[in-house]
């Protein structure tokens, strides 16, 4: 045999007998062996199960925020918690609309913008009456970027704005509630005590199982003209801006250029922080995702404890296994079987062991992630999955606990003298 | 006799036991020369060392002090994965109570040795088959331990000890689980590996086993008291108790 060839070919050799000599030990042992591995599958499973259920939560999440637009902005006012707008009155932060004006032309990676203020307020129809509905002063970019188109009637025009017109938009959901037909429109409404003709009807708002899919008296929504409400308030009114980038990739670039553009407005001097935020979906997705896996992992880790405990099992049954064999490993022994093949031997026992002790969990934990799934009344869940690297990380593990749990009773058969082995019993 | 090759030479091998503060002199001096071809006995009464001297000579102990030189090489200065390479290749050991493994067939317990081999084997099987024809056991090849009789197990472990080619056959009181028409059968098998040119060390305690051998030791107390080739020694044997030498 060529002797650069013949180590390789040595190893493979004990490895490919080692591991069908385990198989046989298994097979002869397979009560206790699947006993003894139980510590392993129910560890295996648990850990699946849960990474399953987390990467689930997250998938529906994130299927959420796809609904929910990955491209949108947010804009806000705030005081600084430095610099020299720390201390300056709350009044004089506040967004005012000619602030916006231009805003499109200047920042070219948006690709629209809506001031928006919620409010609460009754409202009422005829002799019904609905107290604290959302009233929401909203511009006509907001049913594109929220996705929820008007579906009967019109959206809120220019004039409707400069004007400021007594107009409104109901959601489906409140015009049902009022009890008014399909059709509302020219319908007069009292909205705390000004009176608007509806003008159209906005769709529902999807629901989401996550991201505010409360339901109840969120789903009733009214809309009037942004300007509408900001005169209302006697022009002081706080709101926020939402604007959408040409698509999320861009986000950041968008983000760049309305904070440009604000500072300049609103006259911050260089160098000083801003009185104002500038908020992108795409980052905050990327924050999200970055705890969930964290969360997932650290869950992950924490289950995981739990194989270290079915390490002990093992341990225990590779113990028995080897004084209950000490003759045979006399014999081996004294046929030539040195240090490392009896350890080789062992070792590869319990690897073996905790490597079927893993698929078997894999398969329950697979089975366990599928009922999740099914559970009718839980639908976060339904996506729940059990990831590829979630599934080799269980199976090295066990191969990791195998090692480290068979190594002690490995060591102690390849100690063993072949003479004393022998007169054993 | 002496123009064959020397396969062992001991010189003045101990083997000394600690028992709490007690010494225990197991082998206590022994020199001797063992050379290719030949067939010994080693007989002495129990007690006397002769299983510690196989395990000696079977590279399952090693001395306390003295040189063992096997093919020429001295073993009293290996490593222990040197010493299981000797074992593997040099020596076949046949015990008193077989040593079987008890879920493998015959053929897999005569493959044994060659699983540890050093060099790669791959006629594994055509290796053992012809092992277990040579001590005539070429039909059972696929029967357990627990299937054969008391015979053909120590067969199976001959031929097991004999797959390597071993420089040495070392038995430890082959015959000891035996009754006396299979133990007739077994030293038949000796001396016909013997005439094929097997060099044979075999324990014994009964005579009638031992004038098999070509050449006889005997121990007392750790030392060899006698060693002698066959017919002188039978003479001696036949002498009345407590005659003395
Ligand atoms: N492991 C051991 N520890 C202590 N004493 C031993 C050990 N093995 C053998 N002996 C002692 O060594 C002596 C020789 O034993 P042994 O070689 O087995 O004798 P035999 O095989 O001739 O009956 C005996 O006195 C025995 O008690
Ligand atoms: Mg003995």
């Amino acid at each position: 045999m060529n002797t650069i060839l013949s180590l390789p070919i040595r190893l493979l050799r004990l490895m490919a007998q080692s591991i069908s000599l385990a198989l046989v030990q298994i097979w002869v042992n397979k009560t206790r062996s699947v006993l003894t591995t139980l510590g392993i599958i129910i560890g295996v499973a648990s850990v699946t199960a849960v990474i399953a259920a987390l990467s689930g939560l997250k998938a529906k999440i994130m299927s959420d925020i796809e609904t929910f637009g990955t491209n949108r902005i947010f804009i806000w006012p705030t005081r600084p918690d430095t610099g020299k707008y720390k201390n300056v009155p709350w009044d004089s932060i506040r967004f005012k609309p000619e602030q916006f004006e231009g805003l499109l032309t200047y920042c070219p990676s948006v690709a629209s913008f809506t001031q928006i203020d919620d409010e609460r307020d009754s409202i009422r129809y005829k002799e019904k009456t609905l107290e604290r509905i959302r009233l929401s002063g909203i511009e006509s970019a907001w049913h594109q970027i929220e996705s929820r188109p008007v579906i009967i009637g019109r959206a809120f025009s220019a004039i409707d704005q400069t004007q400021a017109r007594s107009v409104c938009l109901l959601s489906q959901n409140l015009r049902d509630k009022l009890g008014m037909d399909r059709d509302c429109t020219n319908e007069l409404v009292t909205i705390g005590y000004r009176t608007y003709r509806v003008i159209g009807v906005v769709e529902n708002r999807p629901s989401m199982s996550m991201i505010g899919g409360a339901g109840g008296n969120e789903d009733y929504e009214v809309f009037i003209p942004f300007q509408t409400m900001y005169r209302n308030s006697g022009n002081r009114m706080w709101f926020m801006v939402m604007a959408a980038s040409k698509s999320a990739d861009v986000s950041e670039e968008a983000k760049a250029e309305i904070t440009f553009f604000l500072r300049q407005r609103r006259h911050i001097e260089p160098g000083e922080p801003p009185t104002f935020n500038v908020q992108t979906v795409e980052s905050e997705v990327r924050t999200f995702q970055k705890i969930a896996t964290r969360f997932t992992l650290v869950a992950g880790a924490i289950v995981g404890i739990s194989l270290l405990v079915g390490g002990i099992g093992i341990m225990n049954i590779m113990l028995v296994s080897v004084s209950e064999r000490t003759r045979e490993i006399g014999l081996r022994k004294a046929v030539g079987a040195g240090f490392a093949a009896i350890l080789t031997q062992f070792l590869v026992e319990a690897v073996v062991l905790c490597c079927i002790g893993g698929l078997i969990g894999l398969g329950l934990g697979q089975l366990l992630t599928t009922i999740i799934a099914h559970i009718p009344q839980v639908d976060i869940l339904d996506k729940a999955y059990i990831p590829a690297w979630a599934a080799l990380m269980s199976l090295g593990f066990s191969a990791f606990v195998g090692i480290f749990f068979g190594l002690f009773p490995a060591v102690k058969a390849a100690r063993l003298d072949p003479i004393e082995a022998l007169r054993h019993e | 006799m002496s123009e064959k090759p020397v396969v062992i030479r001991l010189h003045d091998i101990r083997r000394i036991y600690k028992v709490g503060s007690e010494q225990i002199r197991a082998l206590d001096g022994v020199s001797l020369e063992i050379y290719q071809n030949e067939y010994v006995a080693v007989m002495g009464h129990s007690g006397s060392g002769k299983s510690t001297l196989m395990n000696l000579l079977g590279c399952l102990d090693r001395a306390t002090s003295g040189v063992y030189e096997l093919d020429k090489q001295d073993t009293t200065r290996m490593g222990n994965s040197d010493l299981a390479r000797v074992r593997n290749e040099k020596i076949g050991f046949v015990f008193q109570s077989f040593e079987l493994l008890p879920r493998f067939s015959a053929l897999k317990n005569v493959e044994l040795p060659l699983i540890y081999s050093r060099q790669a084997v791959w006629n594994r099987k055509e290796l053992a088959h012809k092992a277990l024809e040579r001590v005539g056991l070429g039909e059972r090849t696929s029967h357990r331990p627990n299937q054969l009789s008391g015979g053909e197990k120590q067969r199976v472990a001959v031929a097991r000890a004999l797959i390597n080619n071993p420089s040495i056959l070392l038995a430890d009181e082959p015959t000891g689980n035996l009754d006396s028409k299979t133990s007739e059968e077994i030293l038949g098998l000796f001396r016909r590996l013997h005439e094929e040119g097997q060099t044979i060390i075999m324990v014994t305690h009964e005579a009638d086993v031992a004038c098999h051998a070509k050449r006889i030791i005997r121990m007392r107390d750790g030392k060899v008291i006698s060693d002698l080739p066959t017919e002188e020694d039978t003479v001696w044997t036949h002498r009345p108790a407590g005659a003395g030498r």
